[in-house]
């Protein structure tokens, strides 16, 4: 009987090691060859390789499409994770802190955009600037705060759901002894909030740009004539070629977005938030 | 340090009556706890005086000056709160230096100050640390420390003993009630643990469903209850129902004829309850001699508290009174089935009339 139960306990294990296995090899895999493409010494993919090279990362720089997709992308992912923290940190203090009857449905509006499929939310951004643009006789669709007016609304969900998760885990008796101890609300909310809610911020920060980074579906309604980001770059770029610029482009991004990622996990415990 | 007082005090959510006119004055240099069940209001109170709720009707005035429409940061109160509520983020010296920065004082001085709090807290040398590499008891001293630093004019205690292990509360017990009176600190104290209560209180507060029962000291509570609630809550009571027949005489709805002459026995007639210290009775195997009260019964249930007995003793169909024995060598330990008798004298029964 005892021999069973150990078999019995040793092949649970197996059974939940082979399923994690599977599921990461599911996640990994196209990452792996897109990697491994981006360094294939031939135009045309295939396999297995003739050789490899790095002549397809130094064909980027010579692409001035890929550069200023890249700058774009980058200023917008900038700009928009600004202004979404500024929106997005006070609405989650708000969410989390106060009682009021619309409570719960704000909530699950601030969350809606990452849940909307992006071409969704980009058919009704458009209409919206265009009919803005209409009504007021001002240039709005196709210029650069549209671009990142609307990259906004993809920020402001992350930031909100990470500060809100990091806010239920700040005791409020902390805020009262600081209160009681002679700071104002203000003098409280920098002193002693705003440090213990920080992983929330930072975090809501990152997965803010990089999703702001990577958007290509609302984007593509909202960029103008001689102002594409990198994702519609690489969009483009594939419908005429299919040579390895485009796997090493990737492993650019892939670079940077987890460099930032290690940076940013050294300082605060991304695991602990998200 | 300064007098406190509480003026008709009362905290209303919708019809429920958290606190209802509470009226309480506190002297300089006392030591006064509020005491009651969970719910009671005691709480409420407490941080109605800290400013952190807003009271429906009444006031508060704190050494002289009336606080109640002040917020929290501008009363000079300090609280040590249950959780401690120490800032995470902060070291130890900078937890306590909180206070003195947002009232300005000059650096040095606040340095010396912080020094000096630790230092009364036992916790010199601890300046650096981060709240989270202290143990449970330390951190309890830095919340006690962060409040006296700031010279607060009264201190406020919310359960500051309820999340140490029995041990060390005993402990903190004995510190927190001589740093009281050493830095003669006008404070108030919640908890709902009586025993906490009794050793630490110069007064007691005992509070029910929002009002105060009774205010007193603990042999005042513990002699001369003034109600069933309070003679329930402060010590033990086994209560028999039943009418006052004539002062000094009450019979139970068992029957029973009892004198007594305790407090609330000058009634002359209503139904009630006569209220019994589990202590104050005598079991034997035969009536004692020289008590007012003796009565035949049948031990039920015989409950062992290492040093004390409680026997349950039932005396009619209708009445049941707890005995407590000291668990003495070669005393008389009766087991459950024996016959026994309860004897008092008239002065242990308290009557409460409806």
């Amino acid at each position: 009987m005892a021999a069973l139960a150990v078999i019995r306990r040793r092949a649970g294990r197996w059974a939940l090691n082979g399923a994690a296995g599977v599921a990461l090899a599911y996640i990994l895999l196209p990452l792996i060859f897109v990697v491994w493409l981006a360094f294939f010494r031939q135009e045309i993919p295939s396999f297995p390789p003739e050789g490899y090279s790095l002549r397809w990362f130094a064909a980027i720089l010579d692409q001035r499409k890929f550069v200023d997709g890249f700058s774009l992308s980058f200023q917008v992912g900038v700009l928009a994770t600004g202004v979404g923290l500024l929106l997005g940190v006070p609405a989650a203090l708000c969410l989390a802190r106060r009682n009021f009857t619309l409570r719960g449905p704000l909530a699950n509006l601030l969350l809606m955009p990452i849940v909307v499929p992006g071409v969704v939310l980009g058919t009704a951004m458009y209409v919206f600037q265009v009919e803005v643009e209409n009504g007021l006789d001002v240039d709005v669709l196709g210029t650069f705060y549209a671009l990142v007016a609307g990259h906004i609304v993809i920020v402001i969900p992350w930031v909100v759901r990470l500060v809100t998760a990091s806010l239920s885990g700040v005791d409020r008796a902390t805020e009262e002894a600081a209160q009681n101890l002679g700071a104002n609300p203000w003098v409280t909310f920098w002193r002693i909030t705003l440090p213990a809610i920080r992983p929330g911020i930072v975090a809501g920060a990152l997965f803010g740009f990089v999703t702001s980074f990577g958007n290509l579906e609302m984007s593509l309604f909202l960029v103008g004539p001689g102002r594409t980001t990198l994702p519609i770059v690489i969009l483009q770029y594939l419908e005429w070629k299919i040579d390895p610029t485009i796997a090493a482009v990737s492993v650019v991004q892939i670079v940077l977005i987890g460099t930032a990622m290690l940076i940013t996990d050294r300082y605060v415990k991304l695991a602990r938030v998200v | 340090m300064a007098r406190l007082d509480l003026h008709g005090l009362s905290k209303r959510y919708g019809d429920f009556h958290a606190v209802r006119e509470v009226t309480l004055e506190i002297d300089d240099g006392e030591f006064l706890v509020l005491l009651g069940p969970s719910g009671c209001g005691k709480t409420t109170t407490l941080r109605m005086v800290a400013g952190f709720i807003e009271p429906s009707a009444g006031n508060v005035r704190l050494a002289g000056q009336d606080v109640t429409q002040l917020p929290p940061w501008k009363r000079n109160a300090g609280m040590v709160f249950q959780s401690y509520a120490l800032f995470p983020h902060l070291t130890v010296a900078q937890n306590v230096a909180f206070g003195l920065e947002m009232r300005k004082l000059p650096r040095a001085d606040i340095n010396k100050r912080v020094d000096e709090a630790l230092a009364l807290v036992r916790l010199g040398g601890y300046g650096g640390r981060l709240p989270r590499q202290l143990s449970g008891g330390q951190q309890q001293r830095v919340a006690l420390a962060r409040a006296l630093a700031i010279r607060p004019d009264v201190l406020l205690l919310d359960e500051p003993l309820s999340n140490l292990d029995a041990k060390l509360r005993q402990e903190v017990r004995v510190e927190i009630h001589e740093l009281q009176h050493q830095l003669g600190l006008t404070t108030v104290m919640v908890t709902h643990d009586q025993e906490e209560a009794l050793t630490m209180a110069d007064r007691l507060v005992v509070m029910n469903e929002g009002s105060v029962r009774q205010v007193g000291t603990q042999r005042d509570l513990y002699e001369r209850p003034a109600d069933r609630f309070v003679a329930g809550f402060v010590g033990r009571s086994t209560f028999l129902e039943g009418a006052v027949e004539a002062p000094g005489r009450f019979r139970t709805d068992g029957g029973l004829a009892l004198a007594c002459s305790g407090s609330g026995s000058g009634a002359k007639s209503g139904r009630g309850v006569l209220a019994l210290r589990p202590e104050r009775l005598q079991v034997a195997p035969a009536p004692i001699t020289g008590l007012d009260n003796g009565l035949p019964g049948t031990v039920e249930f015989v409950s062992y508290l290492g040093a004390l007995i409680d026997i349950h003793v039932r005396l009619s169909p209708a009445d049941r009174l707890v005995v407590q024995i000291a668990n003495r060598e070669g005393g008389f330990a009766p087991e459950v089935g024996q016959s026994v008798h309860v004897s008092w004298p008239a002065s242990a029964g308290l009557v409460f009339t409806e």
